[in-house]
């Protein structure tokens, strides 16, 4: 059986592939799939060449927004997203990490203002690689095993 | 947001401190001056800290600026279940000037974006006290006629104390030495010396002190203090071997200064107050200066 048939094809709509298969489910939660109406196919564990087993989410009629898509990046960084329109690939994007990051995650510092007041939280993202966030307020690391998203 | 705001250390280049060490040279050659003249200035304190209240109130009055305020969020019915954000439009209002401190990490920054006047960090939380580093710094600029290529020591609480912190980020442009003087659980933290590293700047941890103490230019000293342990019985084996003893200053270079940004509790031993190289006294007096050299830059005067 070949590779790319390990899950369905789809018609229109995102697949995010290579995913490790021990963040499939932060990555659920992260892009709230649960509110998405649309046909979502979820695979894990599957061979990879490049990461031994992997997981894929394939979502129909679905194409991510760039602050949702940033989302992506601080928990996988270099993810890469397939778009399909009529079952063919259109596009793929490698998600780079950005360089800021604006609204999306908590400051993990229980002392810093924006946990105590209606403030939208600002980061500057001080290490691509291993995913640190530092507070434009408190000027506090949130780092990837603190990485909280906001409500 | 306001731009002329002094929040934290890092605002401020190389150059701009310098100015300041010049501005606040000129104040303290002529520390009446009335630059502030008709003006009013929000001295607000959320939690309470007399000293630095005091240096920031007089700097004011030196400069011929009128205060108003309060000394803790507990006297004032302003901040009854009001929000930051509000209290400092009603205050950037009133005033020319917003100077605050605040417990919450982050506040100083978050009422600079708010307000239409400046603000300056009076500190915040653990995070900044910047108008502290910017007296330190005068301290040492002062005493040793630059900040140049200096040997600094610091000496005890090492992870907590965001004056060294501070400090220490401010001096790196200085081609500064450091020795690290501290127990084990309160080493100073990866964070600042991987900075160092990756500046190739130098610098020596030490459990105690050693007779390297004669190369020191500045001896920066900080408290121990008890609540930073875990552990009773460590805070007992540890909490006299940081004490400074006018006796260790023999054999050291005429040039040194003994700095702590006080209140000190049994980290410098009463008989080093007498030595000339005790310099924590005039240290706290330079703050005057400082803040009125940090006021004047801020308010563009
Ligand atoms: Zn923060």
């Amino acid at each position: 059986m070949k590779k790319e048939l390990q899950v369905s094809a789809i018609k229109n709509g995102t697949v995010i592939d290579h995913i490790p298969p021990h963040l499939l489910f932060k990555v659920i939660k992260l892009l709230e799939l649960e509110k998405i109406k649309t046909a979502i196919t979820i695979g894990n564990n599957y061979t990879s060449n490049k990461l031994g087993v992997k997981a894929i989410i394939k979502i129909e009629e679905k194409y991510f927004e760039d602050n949702e898509i940033n989302k992506i990046a601080l928990i996988i960084p270099n993810v890469k997203l397939s778009i399909i329109k009529n079952y063919e690939v259109v596009d793929k994007k490698v998600i780079e990490v950005p360089d800021k990051v604006v609204g999306l995650v908590e400051c993990m510092n229980p002392k810093c203002i924006t946990n105590h007041e209606d403030i939208v939280t600002r980061f500057k993202v001080t290490d691509k690689k291993e995913i640190d966030l530092k507070c434009l307020y408190c000027e506090k690391i949130t780092d990837y095993n603190n990485i909280e998203i906001r409500k | 947001m306001n731009n002329k705001s002094f929040v934290s250390i890092n605002d401020y280049s190389k150059d701009e401190i310098l100015e300041l060490m010049n501005t606040a040279s000129k104040f303290e050659e002529n520390p009446n001056q009335n630059l502030l003249k008709d003006k009013v200035v929000a001295s607000v304190f959320f939690e309470p800290s007399t000293r630095t209240r005091l240096s920031f109130e007089t700097a004011i009055n030196r400069l011929g600026g009128r205060v108003i305020g309060f000394t803790d969020a507990s006297s004032s019915s302003v901040t009854k279940g009001e929000s930051l954000k509000d209290t400092i439009k009603m205050l950037s209002n009133y005033a020319d000037l917003i100077v605050m401190r605040h417990p919450l990490e982050g506040a100083a920054r978050y009422a600079s974006e708010i307000s239409d006047v400046p603000v300056i960090n009076a500190g915040d939380g653990a995070n900044q006290h910047p108008t502290q580093t910017m007296l330190d710094l005068y301290s040492i600029y002062k005493t040793q006629g630059s900040l140049d290529d200096l040997n600094i020591f610091m000496v005890g609480d090492l992870k907590y104390g965001r004056t060294v912190h501070s400090l220490l980020m401010a001096m790196a442009d200085f081609n500064p030495t450091f020795n690290f003087i501290s127990p084990e659980s309160l080493k100073m933290p990866r964070a600042y010396t991987s900075y160092l590293m990756e500046r190739g700047i130098p610098y020596y941890e030490h459990l105690e002190f050693t007779d390297i103490l004669e190369r020191a230019d500045v001896l920066y000293m900080t408290r121990v203090q008890k609540e930073r342990f875990a552990d009773v019985i460590e805070y007992e084996k540890v909490k006299n071997v940081y004490v400074l003893r006018n006796a260790m200053l023999e054999g050291t270079k005429s040039n040194l200064k003994v700095l702590h940004p006080l209140p000190r509790v049994n980290e410098i031993a009463l008989d080093v107050d007498e030595n000339e190289k005790a310099y924590y006294f005039e240290q706290a007096l330079n703050g005057v200066y400082a803040r009125q050299a940090i006021i004047s830059k801020v308010m563009d005067l």
